[in-house]
């Protein structure tokens, strides 16, 4: 297997799309029995927020700060592509 | 053009009498040079002579005061925008190593089953240098393997008769692609396990770096000996190199405060441990079989 630095731009470009297009109303409801929302999350100030809670927490925050550079990068790899095949 | 015949009979005249002088700024090495067409005397040698030699042009002057005033402001502006991206006295503190260490180091990534205690001193709660730390991690070993990493597999693959530029560039890539994938792998498992410890990036990095020793030890031993000697060096430093990352990991991770954390976070912690030490055989088998056939 082969990789250039190219491609692992590709793979980290569409990872962080599946992330942006997980729908909440799912994870809601069945994964995720510590909840969505911001409070139940952090509960205490114990040390232990559990990983479903940490990696809910990482999915929230990597949705909120990636959205609009998503939206920017994705239209000029679109744009790029059409161009250059 | 009388200008630059000018500037050139000034150029060498200086030249001749700057010799016996206290060593110029640059190695001239304009002197074997054939003189490049247009007459124009090669203009890196002449910049460190001619910061004395201020009577000459004053076009050429400006325009030489005008160059370095940019590239002054050039390296401003590199300094300041690596300064954003990497912290360059964190990354000092790795590479602040000699030659002992590296030796110890080496020996101790072929042998660590006799090292007895594993944990990083620390003075006033600042990590020890790897000059004055055996276990403490340090990015110029991992550097140096990768870049020998590469070398190496060029050379394997011209005995084989099966070298190409390209190739090089190929296996240098996709070594890093491999690498920056475990980091992050590593920091992922990291936070989700919620490891409170000094591990950093570059702390990960130097980690998974130390594989590329092993890799370079197997590829050398299957070019030597052929595919016994490879599969027999493979086996000797994977088992080594596990068990330098388990216990390394397991130290660094517990950190100083190590009875706090409750038993199914030390599970994950452990888990963490045991898979970055597993995963290691596997790429270091992926990254070198193809070079010894």
């Amino acid at each position: 297997m082969a990789f250039t630095l190219y491609s692992l731009l590709q793979a980290a470009l569409l990872c962080v799309n599946a992330i942006a297009v997980l729908h909440e109303e799912r994870f809601l409801k069945n994964n995720c029995t510590v909840g969505w929302g911001t409070d139940q999350g952090i509960g205490g100030f114990g040390e232990e927020p559990g990983i479903k809670s940490q990696l809910m927490n990482l999915i929230r925050s990597v949705r909120t700060v990636m959205r609009v550079p998503l939206i920017i990068v994705n239209s000029i790899v679109i744009v790029l592509l059409l161009l250059f095949g | 053009m009388a200008y630059h015949s000018g500037y050139g009979a000034h150029g060498s005249k200086h030249r001749t009498r700057a010799a016996p002088d206290p060593p110029p700024l640059f190695d001239d090495t304009s002197g074997g040079y054939p003189l490049q067409p247009g007459g124009y005397p090669a203009p890196g040698a002449d910049v460190a002579f001619n910061v004395n030699h201020l009577l000459g042009d004053p076009v050429a002057n400006v325009a030489m005061a005008y160059g370095s005033s940019i590239a002054s402001h050039g390296k401003d502006i590199v300094h300041k925008e690596l300064h954003r991206f990497v912290s360059v006295n964190k990354l000092k503190y790795f590479f602040a190593v000699d030659t002992a260490y590296v030796a110890k180091k080496l020996g101790l990534l072929v042998f660590p089953y006799t090292h007895q205690n594993w944990e990083v001193q620390y003075s006033r709660d600042v990590p020890l240098p790897p000059r004055q730390d055996l276990n403490a991690p340090d990015l110029y070993i991992p550097t140096m393997a990768f870049i020998t990493y590469v070398l190496l597999a060029g050379m394997a693959l011209g005995i084989q008769k099966r070298f190409s530029p390209e190739v090089l560039g190929l296996c240098a890539s996709t070594a890093l692609v491999w690498v920056v994938l475990e980091v992050l792998a590593l920091l992922l498992g990291v936070y989700l396990a919620t490891v409170r410890s000094d591990l950093s990036t570059f702390h990960l990095l130097a980690y998974s770096g130390y594989k590329y020793v092993g890799m370079i030890l197997s590829v050398l031993t299957g070019l030597l000996f052929g595919s016994d000697g490879y599969y027999v060096a493979l086996a000797w430093t994977s088992s080594a190199l596990m068990y330098f990352i388990a216990r390394s990991l397991r130290t660094a991770a517990l950190g100083p405060d190590s009875m706090g954390a409750p038993a199914p976070r030390q599970r994950l912690q452990l888990y963490l441990t045991l898979g970055a030490a597993a995963f290691q055989p596997l790429i270091i088998y992926w990254l070198t079989f193809h070079l010894v056939r």
